[in-house]
């Protein structure tokens, strides 16, 4: 089938409001969200379960959070990997200090304590933008590690705050194999990926992209500033709260504050700026870029000079080749993959006919 | 003109005095405006027009001065009450959202009168895809109004000058403003984009009522539309009343009608 919009006359505008209006794209959604909740765990092993989709899955929901402050809202942060600390931390409190609580409610919760941090910390950008609030952010990414580190209530009094996550189990039902893992990462991360795609299509996303784009104009239009990017700062850090549970319960099992530390906050940083900065679909494709593109420069760096030369030059090689992708995206499409895939939506959308 | 009437002063400015450092922007200015009327701001460059528009719905504060807006006398407007009682405008240098499209710049004039909260918003269900229906309609009206069906879709960033000015008017018209403040609505644009303008103008002060406060070069524009206007020069008010009165005043001749011819 074509991809086409002709002959598909909207008639009311429920129907143009809708997130897909093109019917290829809702056919090619339903394809692909059958794929990956039925093809991939027939067909997956343990390895690309564990190693690679689940943690794609879980950076793309981190990025969707990163992506609601900076891409939609216009905050830079540089503190997203300890907002995803709090709720990896606070899960685990959850669930140790109140065993009865299901699993489900403690992420909600853990959610909710990373999100009133991140607003904490949103304070300082009714005061200040860009440059220096990024740098506020930073203060945050540090400090946040260093509580955590410090006080050895937050991780149960283990030795440098590490911990070791409880077992999955939802209403007696374990997610103790790679699939029921994997299935309950991506029923989580599309669940939360189509709340974030409604509200940014709302009042609150045009609110967010207001203030963003001219912040006087938005003013003057009735919208509260403060109201706005502390909303920005809440609803980011809940998602990037969630996505540290998930990290934490669904990923590695032992973590600790560490492990969320600022190469992380950059890691997903990168992720927006390659996938799409104010894009949900950028999201998912910049962390599955960042996370595949090592793992496939070292098969190929491996398979290219087996043995020939030493390991420690194919690694930095590695390196390099990764950082000139990240400044050719930088310089050649700013707007990242998501745009990318739209230019050849665009196209194909007049194939044959360019004009 | 039109049969519409003019009514009682709704906007009352009294002694108004704004600075900047040790610039006067404003220099103990008053003057009031009625309702339904069109009422011009005219004079030289720096004259202090663009600060007074933003004095009125609180983008800057005035150091001295009284501001009665429907029978509430404030020392200082603020821009979220000014909006909330129906005070809307458009800026001297676009102010769009560059980043959104034309439909979602104007959606956004419609911000305030939507209640829904964002959990509501998020799950896009009942009452809240309801309301963000509703508001929509009400959009595409004001989109027909100012015939730009074709470009609904288009990010606000690629359009032309003139179109950017009408979208904005857009954005200010969503929010169904009972006064609408214009800083040089038809400046850079050519002679039929400014009748167009010109039309959209008289057309929202006779269909909608809307009182109008007009910043204005273009002296021809000024005297077709509006039914008075104030002259300001250096931060000073120096004449006020109707085109004609204004046009035959000495001091306005010599300030500002000497420079521009
Ligand atoms: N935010 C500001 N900070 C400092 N000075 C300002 C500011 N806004 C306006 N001014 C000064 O106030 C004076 C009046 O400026 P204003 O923009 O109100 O003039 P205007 O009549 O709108 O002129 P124009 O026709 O050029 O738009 C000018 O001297 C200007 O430099
Ligand atoms: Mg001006």
């Amino acid at each position: 089938m074509l991809y086409r919009e002709a002959g598909q006359f909207k008639t009311s505008y429920g129907a143009d409001q809708q997130i897909f209006p093109i019917r290829q794209d809702r056919i090619a959604m339903a394809a692909i969200l059958a794929f990956f909740f039925v093809g991939v765990p027939l067909l997956a092993n343990q390895y690309w379960l564990q190693a690679i989709l689940v943690p794609v899955l879980i950076f793309s929901l981190a990025a969707l959070g990163l992506n609601i402050l900076t891409g939609y809202a216009g905050q830079l942060s540089l503190g997203t990997a300890a907002f995803m600390a709090v709720g990896a931390f606070a899960a685990y409190n959850f669930e140790l200090r109140l065993p009865w609580m299901p699993l489900p409610v403690s992420f909600v919760l853990a959610g909710v304590v990373a999100a009133a941090v991140g607003m904490l910390f949103g304070l300082p950008s009714l005061r200040i933008k860009g440059f220096y609030l990024a740098v506020a952010t930073l203060a945050a990414q540090f400090f946040i590690v260093w509580v955590l580190t410090k006080f050895g209530w937050f991780s149960n009094y283990s030795s440098s705050g590490v911990i070791t996550t409880q077992k999955m189990q939802i209403l007696g039902y374990a997610f103790d194999t790679p699939v029921r893992q994997y299935l309950l990462v991506l029923t989580i991360v599309a669940v939360m990926a189509m709340l974030a795609k409604n509200l940014v299509r709302s009042s609150t996303g045009r609110a967010w992209m207001a203030v963003r784009d001219m912040d006087v104009a938005a003013e003057v239009i009735g919208i509260r500033l403060m109201h706005t990017k502390l909303l920005a700062f809440a609803v980011s850090s809940f998602y990037c709260g969630v996505a540290g549970a998930l990290y934490a319960y669904a990923y590695l099992g032992t973590v600790e504050p560490e492990g969320f530390n600022l190469d992380m906050s950059f890691r997903v940083l990168f992720m927006i700026i390659i996938g799409g900065v104010g894009s949900i679909l950028g999201s998912f494709l910049g962390a599955a870029f960042i996370v595949l593109a090592p793992i496939f420069l070292n098969v190929t760096a491996h398979g290219l000079f087996a043995g020939n030369i030493p390991a420690g030059l194919a690694s930095n090689l590695e390196l390099i080749v990764f950082g000139g992708l990240i400044i050719f995206f930088l310089i050649v499409e700013p707007h990242g993959l998501a745009r990318l895939w739209q230019i050849a939506k665009e196209k194909l959308r007049l194939w044959p006919f360019p004009y | 003109m039109s049969a519409r009437q003019i009514g009682e002063v709704i906007l009352n400015l009294e002694h108004i005095s704004l600075a900047f450092g040790g610039v006067k922007a404003l220099s103990d200015i008053s003057f009031d405006v009625r309702e339904h009327e069109i009422r011009a701001i005219i004079g030289p460059n720096g004259a202090g027009k663009s600060s007074m528009l933003n004095v009125i719905n609180g983008v800057y504060r005035p150091q001295h001065g009284a501001i009665t807006f429907r029978g509430r006398t404030r020392h200082d407007m603020n821009t979220h009450q000014a909006a909330a009682q129906g005070i809307a405008r458009t800026f001297q240098n676009i102010a769009l959202f560059r980043g959104m499209s034309v439909l979602d710049n104007i959606m956004t004039g419609r911000n305030l009168k939507m209640k829904h909260g964002f959990l509501l918003q998020a799950l896009y269900w009942g009452p809240a895809r309801r309301e963000e229906l509703a508001h929509r309609r009400k959009v595409e009206e004001v989109i027909d109004f100012l015939e730009i069906q074709h470009i609904r879709k288009t990010p606000v960033g690629r359009l032309p000058y003139g179109l950017q000015k009408r979208v904005e008017l857009g954005r200010a018209l969503a929010a169904e403003p009972s006064m609408l403040l214009l800083d040089e609505p038809m400046a850079g644009m050519n002679v039929e984009e400014k009748q167009d303008m010109c039309r959209f103008i008289l057309d929202v002060n006779d269909q909608f009522g809307t009182t109008i406060v007009l910043i204005e070069h273009d002296m021809g524009v000024v005297m077709d539309l509006s039914d008075r206007v104030v002259v300001l020069d250096y931060g000073r008010k120096i004449a006020d009343g109707t085109p004609d009165q204004v046009r035959n005043n000495r001091e306005v001749v010599d300030a500002y009608l000497g420079v521009a011819h």
